[in-house]
């Protein structure tokens, strides 16, 4: 009678408790930031000692290069 | 300076495969790892387009969202680049890049095993001294360091893939559609740099076109 009792009373107080640790299914992201070490950018390197002016020459004069119709006009 | 954009002109594209030479000399990438490729729809059938392949650089990348040790960063001037001593070899890039960039010389090898991912670099190296040892080693040539664009772009014999300032390879590309009168698709433009909403307002004016066709 009285494991009966304890039975019933735990399957009464499981099934009261029961979904109670239900949570949002819906993750939260986050935005990770670089962890790594940090670039030099081209302009920094050797051959342009920092001038970003002149690497923006160049890298224009290039672009350029790139259509033939300039050469026919 | 604007960012930096690769364009593929599916209209000139022969499929010489220039550029992926190109590319694995310049860099000496390993075996098996081919950071640019060259795509035939239709092969062989009267018509077909050819479009060189590689990391579009895109403007809202995806292998940067899901690397789970953020070893992606993206330079000034828009150059997707990362940490190989950060990478751990998962594939999520992979997984996410909708242009199969990333590449890993061990291939499809078990997590863990694939070693460290290598992906396009526009030709700008990597996070360490410029033109150095270390940098060519692990990234490739710092082409950019140098004044110059990617070799792929350079080496391309009928100009098909353009390379440099988003701006200035557009006039190229709008330039000879209008001369040749005829368009074809700015092939992975959309995809890498365009928004979801601009994708979205696109598919509905094909479908109000294609239903006004239908009408007539």
């Amino acid at each position: 009678m009285k494991k009966a009792l304890f039975l019933a009373l735990t399957a009464t107080v499981g099934l009261s408790l029961a979904a109670c640790g239900e949570y949002s299914q819906i993750p939260n992201y986050k935005q990770g930031n670089y962890q790594g070490k940090s670039d030099t950018r081209p302009w920094e390197g050797e051959k342009f000692a920092g001038n970003k002016q002149a690497w923006e020459n160049a890298l224009r004069a290039r672009n350029q290069g790139q259509t033939e119709y300039n050469r026919i006009k | 300076m604007a960012r930096m954009k690769f364009l593929c002109d599916t209209e000139r594209c022969i499929e010489c495969n220039g550029c992926v030479t190109a590319c694995k000399n310049e860099n000496e990438t390993p075996w098996g790892v081919n950071r640019r490729r060259v795509v035939t729809v239709n092969d062989g059938v009267p018509g077909e387009k050819s479009v060189s392949v590689a990391c579009m650089h895109c403007s809202d990348a995806p292998c940067m969202a899901v690397c789970p040790t953020d070893c992606f960063y993206k330079t000034e001037e828009g150059v997707v680049l990362h940490n190989k001593d950060a990478c751990i070899g998962c594939g999520y890039c992979f997984f996410a890049c909708p242009f199969g960039a990333p590449q890993f010389p061990n291939g499809p090898a078990a997590f863990g095993v694939r070693g460290k991912m290598d992906k396009c670099t526009f030709c700008a190296g990597g996070p360490e001294e410029n033109n150095s040892k270390a940098e060519f080693e692990k990234y490739g040539r710092n082409r950019l360091a140098e004044g110059k664009l990617p070799l792929c772009a350079e080496m391309c014999s009928t100009k098909a893939l353009l390379a440099g300032d988003a701006p200035v390879i557009s006039d190229i590309y709008r330039e000879r559609v209008m001369r040749r009168g005829k368009a074809g698709e700015a092939w992975g433009w959309n995809t890498a740099y365009g928004k979801p909403e601009q994708a979205q307002e696109r598919t509905q004016e094909r479908a109000r076109e294609q239903h006004r066709e239908g009408a007539k």
